[in-house]
């Protein structure tokens, strides 16, 4: 067993779990914060995206213990005082999601690609996004939303 | 038309939750003393169960109960059900093997479950399913439609000789014999329409869930058909009554048609919930996804079409082998038949007409609707048809195309395979897609690109889809099993705020937000104070759920007619608080009026008084304002579309880059432009998929080698350009909205445009056809064996 302090989405929380647990057992199972997605079991889709001290990780692919102590954010806690994250309401200005099961993971990676890249264009958007899956949009509109969600973080930053 | 009325791209209701975490997915719930469910699933693809060791298994830590065919039998819990009938040329019947949830004396491909393992938590389950220890008899498998097909194959079936479960027809033999005979061209085709593995970015989940206090079930899963499922679980495969069985499909994922079909997990753990007095839950891993969803697809075709001297097509005639796979799912039966058969007249005057569909059993996972459903298959088979027409008769394929499509005078048109289309324009559809796409400078591009050294290709496809399925008459009287209407109800509450309940269901679609624009227009409620409610039997009247882009030609349709009870009722109550006679009182922006004065009550007073009624006709009037409509559509809905695709192929490598996508599409009215150009951009990334990417294979023992994401290719975010629209109206003619349906287009129309681009690029090096996907290898051997 590992006992673990994380801070998560701003709140420090602690958790007991199983040496083997993945990263994303421990949100979903042991924190109960069930916004992060489990599509695939070889780290391809990218629907269990999570920010691990600012950057976009597949949380199923770490253990939860090598998060031990770090700050991680999952899609709950984007949002603040109410209202969506530019990113969160770029993608709902521009429908930049149908079903919502690999959103999650979109928006977060989306995150952090904004924030080191800012000025990304299309073509590194499309790119980047390579490790996110979604079958619903044919990405056009989740490209956009990314491009003009970067813009507003920069705007706002 | 109002800010959030019909026409307005509103924005949509259910992202809020979904962008920030607050979505449930069946995966997301979790029930008081819940177990976990693995299954095992078989190795093989064909086998006798020579016998079952579960005792190791049973004493692992944490197991609960490790279930198999044997106790399933003894609980007699029946198979699972096929809902469509089809009857083959010689009248006999489909033959319909049994389909238990839980095979107990044989295996019939790789993923079949063999036994269900339950356990405190989801690890032990899986940790277990590993010590059952299970002896095998391999049996020869016939693990591909080729192979199938064979003489002397093996048998799936003992009671199905040659693999062979029905052997269908459609149109006129004789009449299309006759207009080949008197052909000046015949032009022939065979073709492989590839198989898919659907790959909803949520895998299935279900949890079973049984009151022994007062007899109800519950099953939570991932389905985007919840009353279909309580009918086919409850009265034919466990016997509960619909009344003690609901079905709850929460958020779900996507479904692109995976998620129609009633599958084993539900039963197993519904069964296994009451055998067991606890919740169990099972959640598929991805890798079982790829054995276990059903898959779409998978034919082999010949087909021919005769051509008088000027080229007017004469005749047409198919001979299809589909595969169905091991068992018949739900759906399976229909797709290659009534769903394929009898769209061979796509957009064009062919008078004669002749189809031949054997549906074939195969040692592998079973084949059902996927996103298009036959559609997609007889349209690219068409179309690449009609492209190979224009090569070998030196006819320009667009202006072959137009000497046959049907000409708006010519509505409604009766075709020679069974269709009667009511409304289109093609001609326009073509035009304009022709000028977006810039096809007049086409051919300045080519140069421009051969003088880079790249192969510059340019295809078209015109096509049609049959949607709004259905008219329950008429599919009844095609064999299938049920009526294919749907349910809208509309409850205004007293102070007039409105909730609207569903039978179709939102997987992506965006019914909450286009169905509350709907009501929202008709009733002039404001948008957030409608609410609507889906996916769950105990609050909805019925459904026959959302699939073949039915939801608002159908769903949308009843609740429709549901608004105009709301709306006559109100009159009622209008006139007797106004003092006028009913053919008096108007409605219009949320006002009931007497005709040419002021007088006049809102809606939401209406609301209050049909809850209130002091003052009210209460000798002849009921109190309340919830109206129920039932909508059976009179047709079929006929979206119509020409997709128009350029790309350039680096003879080198043999990759194909999309240059442009052009989707020009006729989809009747547009309640939400927004969410239409999003459903057009999944089916056209569907189909641009299929075409140059996807492909399900199975080896020569029937084992799946596409079995995850490593090495199945699923469209990402750089495969795809942008995609242009554009959209060329004619409004459908028999339902109250006008409205044709979108989910499926962008899958039908665009592969063969696809194919047909690549085909036009290689033209030169004298490749007449290449089979999807075309991906780099195959492209570029099709280019080398053409110069070898």
């Amino acid at each position: 067993m590992s006992s673990l302090t994380l801070n998560v989405n701003g709140r420090s929380v602690t958790a007991d779990v199983p040496d083997r647990t993945l990263l994303v057992e421990c949100i979903r199972e042991a924190l109960g914060l069930t916004g992060t997605h489990v599509g695939c079991d070889t780290s391809q889709c990218g629907a269990c995206v999570v920010l691990v001290d600012g950057r976009s990780v597949k949380s199923c692919s770490m253990f939860a213990w090598e998060a031990d102590g770090a700050e991680v954010t999952t899609i709950e806690g984007l949002a603040s005082d109410g209202s969506l994250h530019p990113m969160q309401q770029a993608f709902k200005e521009h429908h930049g999601l149908q079903c919502g099961f690999c959103t999650p993971g979109m928006v977060l990676s989306a995150v952090d690609l904004a924030t080191h890249h800012a000025d990304a264009s299309e073509s590194e958007v499309r790119e980047w996004l390579e490790g996110n899956l979604c079958r619903c949009t044919g990405y056009q509109n989740i490209v956009k939303a990314v491009l003009v969600g970067a813009e507003a973080m920069e705007a706002g930053a | 038309m109002s800010e959030n009325g019909i026409g307005a791209a509103v924005l949509r209701k259910e992202d809020d939750r979904l962008l920030t975490g607050r979505g449930q997915f069946t995966d997301d719930i979790n029930r008081p003393g819940q177990a976990h469910m693995s299954i095992l699933r078989s190795p093989l693809a064909h086998a006798r169960i020579v016998s079952i060791d579960t005792s190791a298994a049973e004493e692992a830590p944490g197991v609960v109960a490790v279930l198999t065919g044997r106790e399933m039998a003894e609980d007699g819990v029946g198979g699972l059900p096929c809902g469509w009938l089809i009857t083959s040329k010689d009248g006999s019947p489909m033959v319909e093997p049994p389909h238990p949830a839980l095979p107990a004396d044989r295996v019939r491909y790789v993923g079949d479950q063999v036994a269900a393992v339950i356990a405190e938590t989801r690890e032990a389950a899986r940790a277990a399913a590993a010590l059952v220890d299970v002896e095998y008899e391999e049996l020869p498998a016939a693990a591909t439609l080729a192979s199938a097909t064979r003489d002397g194959a093996p048998l799936v079936w003992d009671e199905a000789p040659g693999n062979i479960c029905y052997d269908w027809e459609v149109g006129d033999a004789e009449a299309t014999e006759a207009a080949f005979r008197g052909a000046d061209h015949i032009v022939s085709l065979d073709v492989v329409n590839n198989r898919l593995i659907p790959n909803a970015i949520e895998p299935r989940a279900a949890i079973g869930e049984y009151d022994s206090r007062t007899g109800d079930h519950t099953l939570f899963t991932t389905t985007q058909n919840p009353h279909l499922i309580r009918l086919l679980l409850g009265a034919f495969v466990m016997g509960i009554p619909e009344s003690k069985l609901r079905i709850v499909a929460p958020d779900v994922g996507g479904g692109f048609g995976s998620k129609i079909h009633h599958y084993a997990e539900e039963v197993i753990v519904t069964w296994a919930a009451k055998r067991l007095g606890r919740p169990v839950k099972w959640t598929a891993e991805r890798s079982e996804s790829f054995v276990s969803d059903r898959h779409g697809r998978d034919h082999l075709s010949h087909a021919e079409l005769a051509l008088d001297a000027e080229g007017r097509f004469l005749g047409l005639r198919v001979t299809t082998a589909a595969n169905l796979g091991a068992y018949l799912s739900t759906f399976s039966t229909c797709v290659p038949t009534y769903l394929y058969g009898i769209l061979f007249a796509g957009p064009y005057t062919t008078p004669a007409i002749y189809v031949e569909v054997k549906g074939v059993f195969s040692n592998t996972v079973p084949v059902d609707a996927l996103r298009g459903a036959g559609r997609p298959e007889a349209t690219f088979l068409l179309e690449r048809l009609v492209d190979k027409a224009a090569r070998e008769t030196g006819i320009d394929p667009v202006e072959l195309r137009r000497r046959n499509l049907i000409r708006p005078d010519q509505f409604p048109y009766q075709t020679p395979v069974a269709l009667q289309y009511d409304v289109g324009d093609y001609q326009a559809t073509l035009d304009l897609a022709l000028e977006m796409a810039g096809a007049d400078a086409f051919e300045e591009r080519r140069a421009e690109a051969r003088a880079r050294g790249r192969l510059r290709g340019l295809g078209v496809s015109t096509f049609l889809e049959a949607c709004g399925i259905a008219p329950s008459a008429v599919v009844g009287s095609l064999g299938c099993r049920a009526g294919l209407y749907e349910s809208g109800q509309v409850r205004v509450h007293p102070t007039g705020s409105v909730t609207v309940y569903t039978g179709t269901h939102s997987h992506g679609q965006g019914h909450e937000t286009t169905f509350a624009q709907l009501v929202s227009d008709e009733l002039g409620v404001p948008i957030d104070q409608v609410e609507v409610v889906h996916g769950d039997t105990q609050q909805i009247p019925f459904g026959m759920g959302t699939y073949g882009s039915r939801s608002l030609a159908v769903g949308g349709a009843a609740i429709y007619n549901a608004t105009q009870k709301v709306i006559n009722k109100g009159k009622r109550i209008a006139a007797h608080l106004l003092e006028a006679s009913e053919a008096d009182i108007e409605f219009e922006n949320g006002s009931f009026t007497v005709a040419g004065t002021d007088r006049a009550k809102a809606f939401g007073e209406i609301a209050l008084a049909a809850y209130v009624p002091h003052d009210y006709p209460i000798e002849e009037l009921e109190p309340g304002l919830d109206e129920t409509a039932f909508y059976d559509p009179k047709n079929f809905t006929f979206p119509a579309g020409a997709h128009i695709v350029e790309v350039e192929i680096d003879p080198e490598t043999g990759t194909v880059e999309l240059v442009q996508v052009t989707g020009v599409d006729d989809l009747g009215r547009i309640i939400n432009p927004m969410i239409v150009a999003g459903q057009l951009h999944g089916g056209l990334a569907h189909g641009i998929g299929q075409a140059l990417l996807e492909e399900c294979q199975y080896d020569e023992n029937g084992q799946l080698l596409t079995g995850s994401y490593l090495n199945y290719t699923m469209p990402r975010a750089a495969d795809l350009p942008n995609f242009e629209l554009g959209h060329n109206t004619t409004l459908c003619t028999h339902n109250p909205l006008g409205v044709k349906g979108v989910g499926e287009v962008g899958s039908i129309g665009v592969c063969p445009a696809v194919i047909n681009a690549v085909v036009d690029a290689l033209s030169e090096h004298g490749v007449t056809h290449i089979d999807m996907p075309a991906t780099p290898e195959r492209v570029w051997r099709a280019i080398q064996s053409s110069q070898a």
